[in-house]
């Protein structure tokens, strides 16, 4: 322990150096939230790593299931509080498919605007509040003014900054506000500077790359085995996507490319998520170039309500809405487990429908979950100060691990 | 696609003659019925059989069902990369029977398992570290269950006296409100609940009037 040349009195050859455990949160600044990790140490190496999480559980599964499908969608917008969209469109998707309706193309194409909104306002916080972790304190100012752009574009097309809610089974809440595309679009051209401005920061900065380069090292087998996904895998070198792998809503038009990473490291994962940004954005441009015109939401009174102009004439439309603002509709019998490539992984939904007005049963399948599992396995070995290098690159956000 | 599945839920149904006990195609995912003691050696099949490698156990959960005589599921969910497909594995069990532990073949089994016995009391045998990982230190029962009430049975509030938090039972400001929705127009029995009434005339004998 002692270093060389220090005045510590060396142990003698028959001490016995007993390792420690240590208590890492769950009030820490670098544990991104509330996670408590118990550490066993020997000095300052990790000897073993014990997450405990559920310092955030709220139940959100057992609340699904006494709630209406359309009720369930906010709980979604509080899982991955950084990536609300994301995390309602693996929702909206499952209850479509249980449904066995189709949404507008119009719809589909918003979702997947919004989707790499979503993607580019998750990396932007992690990779920042990363770089802060590991002692670099300007990215996350820039960071968040970028966010700052981001989330008005969700508060004008939803209304919230945060909890959109936006996506609905059967497409979106409503369409975008005239001019909206044109804004983004403004951002879509400024942002790639705002990029090379961070990367200029840290990509190539020697303290950065003293905290990253070699630390966290996971192999492609260990990262399947340990069930990673989104970036975490694709910075182990396996090109998987489910955006190209299994497309969804409009993913197969767009034209994009899949980084990955070499070593499997926390700078490669920094590395992938950075380039994810830069695909993003080409996706959005695609998007907004595509973008067709027509109705947001399915043409069917039964899942989707009609405009309020139409209720103030029709009995019908009064009545439709009232049934769906009160029963909702039901599902018919049948399962799903339906996954889309949130920005920090596979998020996925696991629908049970019994036939009534609300899920059987939803398991939410969060990425932040596996990786969490994955940290001891990833510092065992590594300084201390590793284990907040390694988190930093995991992607963690306990409202998605505790649920 | 389905071709596909149909073609992998045939092979892996003949592989296991006698421990696959279903496997059918709904909203174009496969979904495979196996034996409890059977799963690891069909697990470990579906992970390293060329035709399958179903590397990724993507999620694993439990799902209640409180009237049949074995009333959990276990639910494994695996993603093949190579194939990119994905399977859905499904195991019985009740509160007593312990279904082996996965952890063996996949490591992200080990905190799902723990999940799905904190949440629904479903044992894992030769699990190596089973303890409660969503739910409070010391907490008792198992939220997700199905007889398991929403509000739960205790509440804690930090108490000025005592300098502490402190567990209370429960205590509702309005009782809990679950709102039937069965409405008289669609296919319904005719049966309002709190009407019980209008079946009485019936029951009278004929004649006692």
């Amino acid at each position: 322990m002692s270093a060389d040349g220090s005045d510590v009195p060396a142990p003698s050859a028959d001490a016995l150096i007993k390792s420690f455990t240590m208590n890492f949160g769950p009030q820490h600044p670098a544990a991104h939230g509330v996670l408590r990790l118990v550490l066993e140490m020997d000095g300052e190496v990790v000897e073993r790593a014990d997450p405990h999480i559920g310092l955030l559980h709220r139940g959100t599964e057992k609340l699904i299931e006494y709630k209406t499908f359309l009720q369930a969608v906010p709980y979604f917008d509080r899982l991955d509080y950084v990536s609300p969209m994301c995390q309602e469109h693996a929702y909206a998707l499952a209850v479509e498919k249980l449904l066995g309706i189709d949404p507008p193309p119009r719809a589909k194409m918003i979702r997947v605007l919004f989707s790499e909104i979503t993607r580019i306002l998750n990396h932007l916080l992690n990779l920042t509040a990363f770089a802060l972790d590991v002692g670099a304190i300007t990215p996350l100012l820039w960071g968040f003014e970028e966010r700052e752009k981001l989330m008005e574009f969700y508060e004008r097309v939803s209304g919230a900054r945060l909890h959109s809610a936006y996506f609905r089974p059967g497409g979106v809440q409503q369409d975008m506000p005239a001019g909206m595309m044109d804004d983004i679009s403004g951002f879509i051209d400024q942002f790639p500077a705002r990029i090379d401005d961070l990367e200029h920061l840290l990509t190539e900065n020697r303290i950065f790359k003293q905290r990253t380069v070699d630390i966290g090292i996971v192999s492609a087998k260990d990262a399947l085995d340990w069930g990673f996904s989104g970036p975490m895998l694709r910075g182990s070198g396996v090109p998987w996507d489910l955006r190209k792998a299994q497309p969804y809503d409009s993913y197969e038009e767009m034209d994009f490319d899949i980084p990955i990473g070499k070593n499997g490291d926390c700078w490669d994962r920094y590395l992938v998520r950075f380039e994810e940004m830069r695909q993003s954005l080409r996706i959005m441009k695609q998007a907004i170039e595509k973008m067709p015109g027509g109705p947001v939401r399915i043409n069917d009174r039964k899942v989707m309500p009609p405009s309020r102009g139409e209720m103030k004439n029709s009995m019908e439309a009064l009545i439709h809405h009232f049934k769906l603002y009160t029963e909702g509709y039901h599902v018919p019998a049948g399962e799903t487990y339906t996954a889309v490539e949130a920005p920090k992984g596979e998020f996925g939904v696991y629908l049970v429908a019994d036939g009534g007005n609300k899920p059987y049963r939803c398991k939410i399948r969060a990425p932040g979950f596996a990786f969490l599992q994955g940290l001891d396995y990833m510092s065992r070995g590594h300084m201390l100060a590793d284990v907040v290098a390694i988190i930093g690159s995991m992607d963690i956000v306990f409202g998605e691990v505790d649920r | 696609m389905t071709e596909a599945l149909q073609n992998l839920g045939d092979y892996v149904a003949a592989a296991f003659p006698d421990d696959v006990t279903g496997h059918s195609i709904g909203h174009g995912e496969l979904m495979l019925s196996v034996k409890r003691d059977a799963a690891i050696r069909v697990l470990g099949f579906l992970r390293d059989d060329p035709k399958c490698l179903f590397q990724v156990l993507v999620d694993l959960c439990g799902v209640d069902y409180p009237d049949r005589a074995e009333r959990f599921d276990v639910v494994y969910n695996l993603l093949s990369i190579k194939l990119n497909l994905r399977i859905r594995v499904k195991v019985t069990t009740d509160e007593q029977s312990a279904v082996p532990s996965a952890t063996g073949i996949f490591s992200a089994a080990g905190w799902f398992e723990r999940e799905a016995w904190d949440l629904y009391g479903i044992y894992f045998a030769d699990h190596p570290d089973l303890r409660r990982i969503l739910t409070d230190y010391g907490f008792e029962g198992h939220p997700l269950r199905k007889d398991f009430p929403l509000t739960g049975y205790v509440e804690v509030r930090y108490d000025e006296e005592q300098k502490r938090v402190v567990y209370e039972p429960v205590k509702l400001k309005q009782e809990f409100r679950s709102f039937d929705f069965m409405s008289p127009w669609e296919g319904m029995n005719h049966i309002l609940p709190g009407d019980e009434k209008a079946a009485k005339p019936e029951a009278k004998p004929e004649g006692s009037k």
